[in-house]
């Protein structure tokens, strides 16, 4: 072997600023697996547990009496409905632990005990009302005709990728920028940068870059494997679903750079992260509608930025909606990161 | 923009210079009234014990901290802005710098030297400092000592003409600490100027050509360490001690008139004393100790050094233990 001289190849200060931010990424496993396994394994696990599932039938009890045997036949004919004869004493108690949904009662005339804030129980009522009624003699007015539709963009796991990318695009913006930032505050490796004759405009902009080069792979995985594993659809433009991704990994860059801004500490900076992620993680729609939050709250549900995230995200992917429709969101996110990022600058803490 | 080029200005005479600096904190003073001046093409050493306000003068120098009053003129410019262009004819080496754990070793000095418009090539810092065979090695896996090489390595990566080092041998072996020393004899003689702070009097004594000593962020003492050597009056220290029950009994007068004994500290059961000639002193000293009745327990001689300056002046060591 010749004697070695390596010569180093030397690239511009953004560049080399950049290369060795995702360096240090991708050098991380822990980084790897939260940023690029997690949503995939996240998003397969959920589609599994709620997958559509033939309907299953409603467990419903009939008091032991002189009607309880024909009124099991009566309810029993159809297959909605799944019968036991219980005593009484048993039946209060099948109801109470959740094994029943309805309980009829012994007397002549039959009275229903349910939980009408149960879709289930509810649902139980009419079903056994229509069924006792019948075998009592009512005749049907007519017989309706069925449709049965299942409709991919109807399941849960349609619903969920979209929340899940955004979730993901948060939690990478706030903890890729915030945490490397606080680290090098910490171990006084930005007060060494700002020491040398680097831009601090190169500093931050490396941070943005390697964040959105980042984001090639990491919303590429879990979009692959929804749209091919789990056959989620893309109603809408792919060009808009890349756009909206762009400007939410921006946002909340722009949220991590305010809240890495003055902490000196890890601890510090997660303490402030966790207060300004997990109100988002419950109220933006990640993985149950926001329309589920009453309306009094809605003012706040619809300023959090992940939720117009997730709703632009769901548009664009489930409802095939343009770019003018989503332009209220889009305005919301793109203001959350503007102030933020501006705010960041002006309390930033370079050493 | 930020520029500390003067080009058409006189050349100013110190490569660094400050007057009346003062930094506190809370109700520490870490700086207090600080007057430098540090000429082109020498190497000034900070000397002084922990807290002494040394870190906090240099990043005042260095333009990281910004003073409470007094001004400060590094390579005729003034500090203002980011001060790129300034901060480009630097080196920096901070006290204490975490680079990047996962960062490879070649790749922190590469990252470094992509900031200068000028410098030294990456493979010729690496051996510089020693860390050729460490350039693939992650930062993570180095020691101490190498660490602090890399830490050096990057303030020499842009050939600065002004060099500051924080402290540069702390936790180095002794011959890491002395391919250190020659680095920095090496920029010397290459006419780069060099501010390092220390607390080991021998590194001070072998690189400075200047040293300042510094105690609760003033300077007590400037010149180069034979002048303050000299500023002693003698060039040898006797330390002795006695036990308990003797140590009552002897006055420092009966030291002070003791032949060649030039100045007497006492500390509890043990002395030291200051002295011209140790072949005049000490026999003259056990004479009076046996006198007195009292039995030295210990008893040594040495060639006075700045730690002696220092003690003299402050009655303190320079470092504790
Ligand atoms: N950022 C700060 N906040 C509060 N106090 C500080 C700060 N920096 C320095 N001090 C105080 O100022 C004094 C001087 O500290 P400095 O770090 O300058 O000393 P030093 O001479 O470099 O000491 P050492 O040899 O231990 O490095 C100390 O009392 C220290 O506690
Ligand atoms: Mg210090």
């Amino acid at each position: 072997m010749a004697e070695r001289t390596i010569a180093y190849r030397v690239r511009g200060p953004l560049d080399e600023l950049t290369r060795a931010r995702i360096r240090e990424l991708t050098r991380e496993p822990e980084a790897v697996f939260w940023v690029f396994v997690f949503p995939i394994v996240l998003a397969a696990i959920l589609g599994l547990a709620f997958r559509s599932q033939p309907p299953e039938a409603l467990p419903v009890a009939v008091v032991t009496g002189p009607h309880a045997d024909a009124r099991r036949a009566a309810l029993s004919s159809g297959s909605d409905l799944e019968v036991s004869v219980l005593s009484e004493r048993e039946a209060a108690q099948a109801l109470a632990r959740g094994r029943v949904v309805l309980v009829v009662s012994a007397g002549d005339t039959p009275s229903y005990a349910y939980d009408p804030t149960q879709p289930e129980s509810r649902a139980a009522r009419l079903a056994v009302d229509a069924a006792l009624q019948r075998s009592a003699g009512r005749a049907d007015a007519f017989t309706a005709g069925r449709d049965e539709v299942t409709e991919p963009g109807a399941r849960y796991v349609d619903f969920l990728v979209p929340g899940l990318l955004g979730m993901n695009l948060m939690g990478t913006g706030m903890w890729g920028i915030g945490f490397s930032l606080v680290v090098a505050r910490n171990g006084n490796l930005l007060k060494r940068l700002v020491a040398a004759p680097v831009r601090r405009s190169h500093l931050l902009g490396a941070q943005l870059t390697s964040r959105l080069i980042f984001l090639i792979p990491e919303a590429g995985a879990l979009l692959l494997f929804a749209y091919f594993a789990l056959g989620v659809p893309l109603r809408g433009s792919l060009l808009l679903l890349i756009g909206i991704s762009l400007l939410g990994a921006l946002a909340f860059s722009g949220l991590g750079l305010l809240t890495a801004a003055r902490p000196r500490t890890i601890e510090g900076v997660s303490g402030i992260m966790n207060l300004v992620m997990v109100p988002m993680w419950i109220f933006s729609g990640i993985f149950f509608s926001t329309e589920r939050f009453p309306a009094s709250m809605q003012p706040f549900v619809q300023a959090l930025p992940l939720t117009a995230l997730n709703d632009a995200l769901r548009g664009v992917m489930l409802e095939g909606t343009g770019l003018v429709p989503l332009l209220p969101e889009i305005a919301l996110l793109a203001a959350w990161g503007a102030v933020s990022f501006v705010l960041a600058l002006k309390i930033f803490r370079w050493q | 923009m930020t520029t500390g080029e003067n080009t058409q200005a006189p050349a100013p005479t110190s490569a660094l210079s400050c007057k009346g600096l003062v930094k506190r904190y809370g109700d520490v003073a870490a700086v207090s009234g600080l007057d430098l001046a540090v000429r082109y093409g020498e190497c000034f050493g900070l000397l002084g014990p922990n807290g002494a306000g040394k870190t906090t003068a240099v990043e005042i120098f260095e333009g990281l901290r910004v003073p409470d009053a007094g001004e400060v003129e590094v390579l005729g410019g003034r500090w203002r802005g980011d001060g790129v262009a300034l901060r480009a004819r630097l080196g920096i080496q901070l006290q204490e710098t975490k680079f990047p754990d996962k960062l490879r070793v070649s790749e922190v000095v590469t990252l470094f030297r992509s900031f200068y418009p000028r410098g030294l090539a990456v493979e010729d810092v690496l051996s510089l400092v020693g860390l050729e065979e460490k350039a693939g090695a992650h930062v993570r896996t180095l020691s101490g000592g190498q660490k602090q090489r890399l830490s050096l390595g990057c303030a020499l990566v842009g050939d600065p003409e002004l060099l500051f080092l924080d402290e540069p041998t702390t936790g180095l072996d002794p011959q890491s600490r002395r391919q250190t020393w020659e680095i920095v004899e090496g920029l010397k003689t290459r006419g780069r100027t060099v501010l390092l702070t220390t607390h080991y009097m021998e590194e001070a004594a072998r690189l400075c050509d200047r040293v300042a000593v510094v105690d609760h962020g003033k300077v007590i003492a400037l010149g180069t360490p034979r002048e303050l050597i000299a500023s002693l009056g003698a060039e040898h220290v006797v330390e002795f001690a006695v036990g308990d029950g003797a140590s009552a009994t002897i006055e420092d007068s009966i030291l002070r008139a003791l032949p060649s004994v030039e100045d007497v500290a006492r500390d509890g059961g043990s002395w030291r004393l200051t002295v011209r000639e140790v072949h005049r002193a000490v026999p003259a000293l056990l004479t009076a100790l046996a006198e007195q009745g009292a039995e030295p327990t210990a008893l040594s001689t040495h060639h006075a050094t700045l730690e002696d300056v220092f003690m003299t002046l402050t009655g303190r060591r320079l470092r504790d233990g």
